[in-house]
């Protein structure tokens, strides 16, 4: 589509930038069948760990190593820096990756180890539909659904919050939206912190970032994210399948979607903010990218005011959203029945307390790109959940399955109890644009059965599901690494993009 | 330098923006034409609104996340699209003006939002024969 009038190549010479260049295998140890460590060297002061299998690592940008080495050098971080099986090149941390930080030992916070899409996450709804009840509907459900979901770029939501009322929306999370009528106090035992991220401080929050938000809440956004109605395909695990309300042939409903213009202004705000105080904390960054704070300093404990209510911002988006599909399926299908099965965010940074030598440590988790995975007894999940762990919903792409895990007893001495969050990718945007035409895809996921809408056909280009890494694979790597278990494959019939 | 002064360069999963100029302003220019570019075909935007835009920082990269940035929260408050910019740097002050209209979808062809500028690959650097080069990755 556009001319590239001076060479790419000759450009990148000129400054050093990088071109593609995969991983090189040779340079990591393997340390277990699917943990390929690169061993403390240097300024690292912990071992690098990625989960994969030698396939998925060849895949990687080289600069998933560099950039898990250079998080590994951070002051405080505990045991190791760890990428998950969907790693993929970031800014900073790499995306997939997971490091945890003491405050005690001088430990940081970085807005880069979160993302500017704060609390970005999956929440899948629980339908009482089978495929049978859908039949014969799917271009009806996709035509409601685009009409009244808000996706893309320049989309407003039909919530319009000022100040004051946008102050009670982050300090409340998804709570402020039951609260004031989009769903139901059920749904929030099926939410991560119960729906409402505790110790938010919306005075941290610009104005800046709350005038973004506006119109945004109850947007789905653009790039990656989108709505899609699934079938259950197949399940691996009977007794936590029964326990989150799965059976083959079910239809459920999953959101993928973050914080939007609020969390991305934080984020970019709060990045020049750590870069620009990191010298009077004494810290000197192997690269800006890698802007931090001390967790025990004001700008850290401002950002993490900031971000918990970008944490909320996120839940109650989601919460809004789940009305209007409610709303959507009570013209159409009024028999839905919509419920939570669970909402898990993968862009955070929370507060948690795992043994640490023997010894029980309050560790500050950044999980960038990388979803939380409790085992089995974790005070934090629902009584219906707690005997089998937490749901671990990872998003594929829209031709391609989604997966439904579930936390292990094993994954907190793994990686924080952290699994995966997608499949990833391992194509640029340019590439892809290069290689499929958006109209192209609809039409050929169309005679797979699969419906899409958008209103951006070069958005559908460029999120073609070979531009992404095969989510199967990801997920298979996850189970067998024992990061969290299979439950449960969900196949797309309809997909919103964003 | 031909009429255009941007491109797009790679990484996996977001994409760099970069600029080259005859200087610091024009490079900048240049560098918001590539972030337009990101999003939709910045020749299809109609100049019909002006915007001013003004941000200080004595570091000449953070100035460029800054302009960018500036941009994003613009483009995101206003509901609008960019197609033309003019620069003006002196002493670490940047003085700009953007034209676009209002986002289309339909119109515009709009793929991707960019959510951020970020510090990776983040440079401005003036080149052997003088021109200079501003760039990093934004996040989409």
């Amino acid at each position: 589509m556009y001319n590239y009038l001076f060479g790419w190549h000759l450009q990148a010479k000129l400054v050093g930038a990088p071109l593609e260049a995969y991983m090189d295998i040779n340079k990591l140890k393997r340390i277990s069948q699917y943990q390929w460590q690169i061993p403390r060297q240097g300024e690292m002061n912990v071992d690098g760990i990625i989960f994969a299998t030698p396939e998925l690592l060849e895949g990687m940008d080289e600069k998933v190593c560099e950039q898990v080495s250079n998080v590994a050098k951070l002051p405080g971080i505990v045991d190791a820096s760890y990428a998950m099986p969907d790693a993929h090149w970031g800014y900073g941390f790499c995306i997939g990756g997971v490091a945890a930080f003491d405050p005690e030992k001088g430990g940081v916070i970085s807005a880069g180890g979160v993302g500017f899409d704060i609390s970005c996450g999956v929440r899948t709804l629980n339908t009482a539909l089978t495929v049978d009840d859908i039949a014969g509907l799917h271009a009806d459900i996709g035509e409601t659904l685009f009409k009244r979901i808000p996706a893309g770029i320049g989309s407003t939501g039909k919530l319009s919050l000022k100040k004051s009322r946008m102050d009670d929306a982050l300090a409340g999370g998804a709570k402020w939206a039951v609260d004031h009528g989009y769903g139901d106090k059920r749904d929030l035992r099926f939410i991560e912190e119960q729906g409402c991220m505790a110790g938010a401080d919306p005075s941290k929050v610009s104005d800046y970032a709350k005038r973004r938000q506006e119109s945004e809440v109850g947007t789905l956004g653009s790039g990656n994210h989108y709505l899609e109605i699934q079938r259950v395909d197949k399940i691996y695990d009977k007794k936590a399948a029964q326990a989150f309300g799965i059976r083959v042939g079910d239809i459920k409903i999953s959101i993928h979607c973050g914080s939007r213009g609020l969390g991305h202004q934080i984020g970019t705000e709060f990045l020049k903010k750590m870069v620009t105080s990191a010298p009077s904390y004494g810290l000197t960054l192997p690269d800006r990218e890698l802007a931090c704070s001390p967790i025990n300093s004001k700008v850290g404990q401002d950002y993490l005011g900031a971000m918990r209510a970008g944490i909320n911002c996120a839940l109650a988006n989601r919460q809004v959203l789940t009305h209007i599909v409610r709303q959507a399926f009570e013209a159409i299908l009024p028999k839905a029945s919509i419920s939570l099965l669970y909402d898990v965010s993968h862009n955070t940074c929370k507060l948690e307390e795992y043994a640490v030598n023997g010894r029980n440590r309050k560790l500050y988790v950044h999980r960038k790109g990388a979803t939380r995975a409790f085992g089995p007894g974790h005070g934090g999940l629902p009584a219906e959940y707690r005997h089998v762990g937490q749901p671990v919903l990872i998003g594929g792409t829209m031709g391609t399955a989604s997966h439904i895990l579930v936390g292990t007893e094993e994954s907190k001495s793994l990686a924080f109890a952290s699994a995966c969050h997608g499949a990833g990718r391992n194509m640029s945007r340019r590439a892809a644009t290069k290689k499929w035409r958006g109209r192209e895809m609809v039409d050929k996921l169309k005679s797979q059965g699969i419906i899409i809408r958008s209103r951006s056909m070069r958005g559908i280009a460029e999120e073609s599901p070979g531009a992404y890494k095969d989510v199967d694979a990801v997920v298979d790597v996850t189970d067998k690494a024992k990061l969290a278990k299979k439950v449960a494959r969900l196949v797309p019939l309809i997909c919103v993009k964003g | 330098m031909d009429e255009k002064g941007w491109e797009h360069f790679y990484h996996q999963a977001d994409i760099g923006v970069r600029g080259v100029g005859p200087n610091l302003s024009d490079a900048f220019e240049q560098t918001a034409l590539a972030l337009m570019a990101v999003i939709c075909n910045p020749e299809n935007i109609a100049l019909t609104q002006q915007v001013n835009i003004e941000r200080t920082c004595d570091d000449t990269e953070l100035l460029l996340a800054d302009w960018l940035n500036a941009l994003i929260y613009e483009m995101a408050t206003r509901n609008m699209l960019f197609g033309k910019f003019q620069v003006h740097i002196e002493d670490g002050k940047l003085t700009a003006k953007a034209w676009g209209e209002k986002a289309n979808p339909e119109k515009h062809e709009t793929a991707v939002e960019v959510k951020g500028a970020t510090y990776t690959e983040l440079k401005v650097q003036q080149n052997k024969d003088e021109t200079w080069i501003a760039q990093c990755v934004v996040d989409v």
